[in-house]
Parts: C-alpha cells; sequence; structure tokens
C-alpha cells in the first residue's frame, strides 16, 4: 500500500477515490492531482507503479493537507479568540458560530442533553 | 457573497473623518453607532467606542482586528444565567 502525505493507504479503490482519504483532498482535489501528475484518475491504486506514487506525490505537496491543515484550522481559530470578536466568543461558549438557533437543537456543539434540575 | 472589491471596504463617513482627527491629536475620544464599519489598518492602535444598543463598548484595535467590522467586537446580548428552581434561601431566625 503507498504511502502519501503520511499515513494514508487505500489501494482497491480508483485514484480519484483513494486520494479523498487524505484529509483536505476532496474528489475535486483528487481529479486535480491525478491529472497534474499525469496518473488517470480511474486507474486502481495497486496498478500504479513507484513511478506514478511519487509524481503523485509531488502533486500533492502543493497543497496544505492533514496535520497542516489541521494546524492551520486551530491557528484560525485560536486567531479569533484572541481578538475577542464575536465569532471568537462563540468557540469559547462551545456555541454555534454562524447564527444558528439555540433555543432548541444545536446538539453537534452543545453534546448530550443534560437533565434539567427539579424536573 | 462578499462585497464587490471595485467598492472597496465600507467605512461610515462620519467614523472615517473621527478617524483621521484622532489620529491628529483632535479629538481624544471616538464614539461610534456604526458597527458595520470595517476596520482599517490606520485605525490599528486606537480605542474606539462601539454602541452596542446601550452603551458605548470600548474596543482596543489591533492589527489582527483588520477587515472586520466594528460590531463584531461589542456583543449586543448579555447572558444572565438561566432559571431552573431557585435555590432555598437559609431560614434566617428570627429574633
Amino acid at each position: 500500500m503507498p504511502r502519501l502525505a503520511g499515513v494514508d493507504i487505500p489501494e482497491d479503490k480508483k485514484v480519484k477515490i483513494s486520494l479523498t482519504y487524505i484529509k483536505g483532498i476532496g474528489s475535486h482535489r483528487a481529479r486535480k492531482v491525478a491529472e497534474t501528475s499525469g496518473v488517470d484518475p480511474d486507474e486502481f491504486v495497486y496498478d500504479l507503479t513507484e513511478a506514478d506514487v511519487a509524481k503523485l506525490r509531488n502533486a500533492i505537496d502543493e497543497y496544505r493537507v492533514e496535520g497542516d491543515l489541521e494546524r492551520k484550522v486551530e491557528a484560525d481559530i485560536q486567531r479569533l479568540k484572541d481578538i475577542g470578536c464575536y465569532r471568537g466568543e462563540r468557540h469559547k461558549e462551545g456555541l454555534p458560530v454562524r447564527g444558528q438557533t439555540t433555543q432548541s437543537n444545536a446538539r453537534t456543539w452543545k453534546g448530550p442533553r443534560e437533565s434539567k434540575a427539579g424536573k | 457573497m462578499p462585497r464587490s472589491v471595485k467598492k472597496g471596504p465600507y467605512v461610515k463617513d462620519s467614523l472615517n473623518e473621527k478617524v483621521d482627527k484622532a489620529k491628529n491629536g483632535e479629538i481624544e475620544e471616538i464614539k461610534t453607532w456604526s458597527r458595520d464599519s470595517t476596520i482599517l489598518p490606520k485605525m490599528v492602535g486606537l480605542t474606539i467606542k462601539v454602541h452596542n444598543g446601550k452603551d458605548h463598548v470600548p474596543v482596543e484595535i489591533s492589527e489582527n482586528m483588520v477587515g472586520h467590522k466594528l460590531g463584531e467586537f461589542a456583543r449586543t446580548r448579555t447572558f444572565r444565567e438561566h432559571g431552573g428552581i431557585k435555590k432555598k434561601e437559609p431560614i434566617t431566625p428570627v429574633g
């Protein structure tokens, strides 16, 4: 199984699908990466030669993926928190950041329901 | 959809004038109601009092804030803890 950008190793799939297992590469970029490196996106990964894999690796270097990407996202959020803007404050409070309703729902941010006292 | 680049960042004229004056030392305090004005690089270092619907909240402009709007830094809502059953007050003995 080839290793690309760290630990990603899906083999029994087509290149265009397999590449999307890398964080930061969706279907659009997967196709782009394959094209710029001259690999057929519809080829299966186990059919690739070492040279192909190397070309893919080079093409992926263009993008911020995996750990780098995660660090960037964290840094961006930290910036919002530091300047004390509304979005940053919402991140600190653990509530939805983009104006969603919170009277009901918003469970992703709020986590599991807490039982109300005295009921 | 973001604002067209052609128009440049929006800053209310009255605020813009006050910023220039404050930089020249003509005025000391900037109060504004214009929460939708963009923070420009030239505002860095100033303290602008932004209206939150009730009071003017002092906002110190730092470099990282450039590009945000003033209103993002003056919250309009105050959270006053949720209700629920009130805690019983300890009974004070009479006399």
